[in-house]
């Protein structure tokens, strides 16, 4: 199975092939689509990301010594975004995404590119993320 | 002479500019328009020539400082055909008007009392109201919409009542563009001799306000909105009301004497205005003033007015397109949601087209609870925007919701 340094690698490649931001936002909304979405029921505010601008749901649960995450956002970039994360945590060592180091939004250039408040939408996502893998790790 | 909107454009750098590799369409007016050479030339002259403390220096910068921000005092009072200049305070901006307002009156309002709004006002006119009556104990009414955006006069008689203290609502509204029925409300509250604050937040840069025909008691404009500097707001009062209202804030410039155990406070308006005012903004404002004046805003009103008509029309050539607010009066502000999309993701796509527009709930939770919507993306429109702009911010949406279907 391939590790979070893989997953981060195939999408740094995926985006590679656009130089347009749009191009890229495309990309973003299609992972977006993709994503299953998060039952209704389970779309409650105790799961609500704090910090971003959209609402976005996280559901994580332990499988193993695994994370499993799922996860659902009213607007689809930020859908995208966190599909995006979910490519790369879901179903890895709950100790390795604690500790991950999440290069490939810099490559990608997402970071860069998000205006102040979306930047911290993102990282809000990725802290709320580790946040249960460190319960579920130790 | 027609409307020359190319030569307009001229006098506003900023736009000639691409964003993300297109030109820049800029349709977030209504948070704040962008300012003309000679606003920027005014500030940088005040800072080159005569850069001074106001009102208290003997020397010859002070004075023409002092001299330059009272002009502009005069000016706005004949802007607004004020009696006289005392009645204009400066202030940080409408938020600051209103809160000077809504502090003074808790010595005046007491239990039993009301105080009534309308469901389109922007955040800065409910929150002030809602601590005063938290405070005084008195009661926050409001006057209904109906679903075009529109406030309804239906039963006006028995929510303005002779227990209201004071009646306070925008002219336009900034989320929905609705232009309120200002005189039919006046005319109930004026009748029941309650007080009577109009929010000119939005109507500043589209229409010419006369406070002695209105015959209102308080009026607020913004300076940013106008075309001037940002941080500066414009308080008009009636004398007597002024008079009768304790000061905000304490400091300098509000004083006549001051010993250690109690002071006098200076007649108006530097009652008023505590602490050093914002000179740069104030001079900036005149020069705004001046150019709205030299454009004419009969004539930026009619340019406006035609391109929300045009942007309306194209718009709704866009399957799912909804305009959020559809008043039979309206101003420059095209407040919408297209199905199937969330704002947030047309307002980033539209970005990425170099197309700025305002998402979200604008700072009118209320308004956006009514319509069961959690935002709107909002155009909204200015002296120097195009047909042509319209056209391409028409072509970035369609693109925007084919990518976000």
């Amino acid at each position: 199975m391939a590790t979070i340094k893989e997953r981060q690698d195939v999408l740094v490649e995926e985006f590679e092939f656009f130089d347009e931001w749009m191009d890229k936002y495309n990309h973003i909304i299609e992972m977006g689509k993709s994503l299953n979405a998060l039952p209704e029921e389970k779309k409650n505010d105790d799961l609500l990301v704090q910090g971003c601008q959209s609402k976005v749901w996280l559901h994580a649960e332990k499988s193993g010594e695994n994370v499993r995450f799922q996860a659902d956002a009213d607007a689809i970039i930020a859908k995208g975004i966190v599909a995006m994360l979910i490519d790369v945590f879901d179903n890895q060592p709950a100790k390795e995404v604690a500790a991950a180091d999440l290069g490939f939004l810099e490559e990608i250039g997402l970071k860069d590119h998000l205006s102040p408040t979306r930047a911290n939408g993102l990282m809000s996502m990725i802290k709320q993320m580790k946040f249960y893998a460190l319960a579920f790790a130790g | 002479m027609s409307y020359d909107v190319q030569s307009i454009r001229q006098q506003f750098p900023i736009l000639n500019q691409q964003i993300h590799g297109r030109p820049l369409v800029y349709l977030d007016n209504a948070a704040t328009a962008q300012k003309p050479m000679a606003v920027i030339d005014a500030i940088s002259d005040y800072y080159l020539n005569y850069n001074a403390n106001v009102h208290r220096g003997v020397h010859t910068l002070s004075q023409r400082a002092t001299d330059a921000m009272e002009a502009v005092r005069e000016d706005v009072r004949a802007h607004i055909n004020a009696a006289e200049t005392a009645e204009i305070i400066f202030t940080r901006g409408i938020t600051d008007s209103i809160n000077t307002i809504a502090f003074g009156m808790g010595a005046l309002v007491s239990k039993g009392q009301n105080i009534v709004i309308t469901a389109v006002e922007h955040h800065s006119n409910i929150v002030p109201w809602q601590m005063l009556c938290q405070r005084t104990g008195a009661e926050l009414r409001h006057l209904p919409m109906n679903e075009h955006g529109e406030v309804v006069l239906d039963g006006i008689e028995d929510i303005i009542d002779e227990h209201t203290a004071m009646v306070a609502f925008n002219h336009i509204s900034n989320a929905l563009g609705t232009i309120n029925p200002v005189e039919a409300i006046l005319e109930r509250a004026q009748k029941v001799g309650a007080w009577t604050l109009v929010d000119g937040a939005q109507s500043g840069p589209h229409a010419k306000v006369d406070v002695r025909a209105w015959d209102v008691d308080f009026f607020t404009l913004s300076s940013h909105k106008m075309y001037g500097p940002t941080g500066l707001g414009v308080l008009y009062g009636k004398r007597e009301r002024l008079e009768a209202l304790p000061p905000y804030q304490g400091g300098g410039e509000m004083i006549a004497t001051v010993t250690l155990e109690e002071s006098t406070y200076a007649g108006l308006p530097h009652k008023f205005e505590a602490g050093t005012p914002h000179i740069e903004g104030i001079i900036g404002f005149g020069a705004a003033l001046k150019y709205i004046n030299e454009v004419g805003i009969e004539a930026i009103a009619a340019h406006e007015k035609e391109l929300l008509e045009y942007a309306t029309k194209e718009c709704s050539q866009i399957e799912g397109f909804r305009v959020i607010g559809d008043a039979k009066n309206k101003a420059s502000v095209l407040s919408f949601v297209v199905d199937g999309t969330h704002p947030y993701d047309l307002g980033v796509l539209l970005d990425q087209q170099g197309v700025a527009v305002r998402t979200g709930q604008h700072c009118t939770q209320p308004i956006m609870d009514a319509f069961c919507i959690d935002g709107t993306a909002r155009a909204s429109f200015a002296m120097y925007n195009t047909k042509e702009e319209i056209d391409l911010f028409k072509a970035a949406l369609e693109k925007a919701v084919t990518m976000l279907r």
